[in-house]
């Protein structure tokens, strides 16, 4: 099966994907965007957290073929021209990487609330992040990132 | 295996009937994990995710017709209102990228007696609709849908093309168990909806019996005992005997989420606190 994308502003066409493969496995295995990471496969972890059509979805849950035709953004979108998202930014400097594996999906998501909720409060980045696991940090240096990527981006 | 992406109702039908051996898909967040852990190997996948009026919803006279894939997501933002009961459920759902992705469609499709959305369409007595290009479609009252742990009454050529649920007259709630507020599977769940422009109490019950199901005894209980035309205060004693009487009409089991008993006993809290919660908010309003 040939599947046409759009992946970070650029088409993209894979062909020979098997029917039963996932969007993670497409980005990862065939597209060599390895930023989206594969945990779980059950939707559990949220490592594997991309934007398709804008909305925040779990890249292993997708089937490639369900992708064909729309658009998609994954980490390595993120990043512009002028160096780190601003919630990247954030992460670094709040000290939110451990071993970095959940950190992809996490940067996603916190980019999602972000553009939807400029100040969101301590319940809603609980709430908006509750679909992903770490390992290592607890947790609160990542809230403290969010937390910081907000309060520069409320600055006028 | 295929991979069939048909764009009207009508194709997705056809392809229903002539390919016995494919798997639906809507959002996935069932199926996608089938075949990652190699559960299943079906002849081909049947998406449905490009059949435009899966996606949206509508009123129809005194119900909403909530087409079978539209996300939680939407159902959160969209129908709190007219919906209450289902968009509590919907919030518990998952994690955002879940509720961003699943449907109440494939909570049917799935019928796992643990999912979030058949407690508050069994408590609103919604309708099923589903079709098939043989047969055309036919409407199965949500309450005759389960007929098994993850069995239901759809037909091997049949698709769930809708649910219509009625309006809420009253207030709705829904509880649920489980060990965080978010990623759970419920170990038990209890929906409530009043209607008081027919006197009448709906209920629906989740992970505690092998299909979803109403407490009808329970249900017709309070019913009685409520005191609809002066709205007077819900007596302790019978929010506590209607909550035995829901816990009575669940058969649970013990497995690795939670005891029989403990699902029993969490039900009957449910139950109470339901009944004292939407009584209040409708003596509020009144
Ligand atoms: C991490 C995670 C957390 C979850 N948390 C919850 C939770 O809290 N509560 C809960 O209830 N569920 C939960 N689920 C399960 C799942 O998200 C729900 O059951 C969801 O409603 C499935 O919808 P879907 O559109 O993704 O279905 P899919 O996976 O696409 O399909 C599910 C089933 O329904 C069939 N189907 C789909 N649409 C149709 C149709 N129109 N006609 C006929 N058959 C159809 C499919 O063939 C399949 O058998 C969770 C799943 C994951 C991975
Ligand atoms: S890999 Fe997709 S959620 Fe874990
Ligand atoms: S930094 Fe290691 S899993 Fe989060």
């Amino acid at each position: 099966m040939r599947v046409v994308t759009t992946v970070n502003g650029t088409e993209q066409v894979a062909d020979d994907v098997w029917p039963g493969e996932s969007l993670l496995y497409l980005l990862r295995e065939r597209l060599g965007l390895p930023g989206a990471k594969n945990a779980c496969e059950q939707g559990e972890c949220g490592s594997c957290t991309v934007h398709l059509d804008g909305e925040p979805v779990c890249a292993c849950l997708v089937a490639a073929g369900q992708a064909i035709g729309r658009s998609v953004t994954t980490v390595e979108g993120l990043s512009g021209a002028d160096g780190l998202h601003p919630v990247q930014q954030a992460f670094v400097e709040a000290g939110a990487v451990q071993c970095g594996f959940c950190t992809p999906g996490l940067v996603v998501m916190a980019s999602d609330l972000l553009a939807r909720v400029p100040r969101p409060t301590d319940p809603e980045i609980r709430e908006a992040l509750a679909g992903n696991l770490c390992r290592c940090t607890g947790y609160e240096k990542i809230l403290d990132a969010v937390r910081l990527a907000a309060s520069r981006q409320a600055r006028p | 295996m295929d991979f069939l992406q048909p764009t009207t109702w009508g194709d997705a039908l056809a392809a229903r009937a002539e390919r016995p051996d494919a798997l639906a898909i809507a959002g996935g967040t069932d199926v996608m994990v089938d075949l990652n852990f190699d559960r299943r190997r079906p002849g081909a996948l049947l998406d449905l995710t490009r059949i435009a009026e899966l996606r949206e919803w509508a009123t129809d006279g005194d119900a909403v017709r909530l087409g079978a894939g539209v996300p939680y997501a939407r159902v959160i933002t969209d129908l709190g209102t007219q919906l209450p009961g289902l968009a509590m459920a919907a919030r518990t759902v998952g994690s955002p990228q879940i509720r961003a992705r699943g449907t109440v469609g494939g909570n049917l499709g799935s019928a796992s007696p643990a999912g979030d959305a058949h407690p508050p369409l069994l408590a609103a007595g919604a309708q099923v609709e589903v079709a098939s290009a043989a047969r055309g479609a036919r409407r199965v009252p949500v309450a005759e849908f389960y007929t098994g742990v993850k069995r239901s009454v759809l037909a091997p050529d049949e698709l769930i093309a809708a649910v219509l649920v009625p309006r809420a007259a009253g207030p709705q709630q829904f509880c649920k168990v489980g060990t965080r507020n978010a990623m759970v599977i419920a170990v038990s769940a209890f929906a409530l909806a009043l209607h008081p422009d027919r006197h009448a109490v709906g209920t629906g019950i989740g992970s505690a019996a092998p299909t979803p199901r109403r407490a009808p005894e329970a249900e017709e209980f309070l019913a009685g005992e409520l005191d609809w035309a002066s709205r007077g205060p819900l007596p302790g004693t019978v929010a506590a005997e209607f909550g035995q009487r829901v816990a009575a009409a669940a058969s649970p089991i013990d497995d690795v989420r939670g005891t029989a008993a403990y699902r029993r006993h969490s039900l009957a809290v449910m139950a109470r606190r339901a009944a004292t919660w939407a009584w209040d908010d409708l003596r509020r309003a009144a």
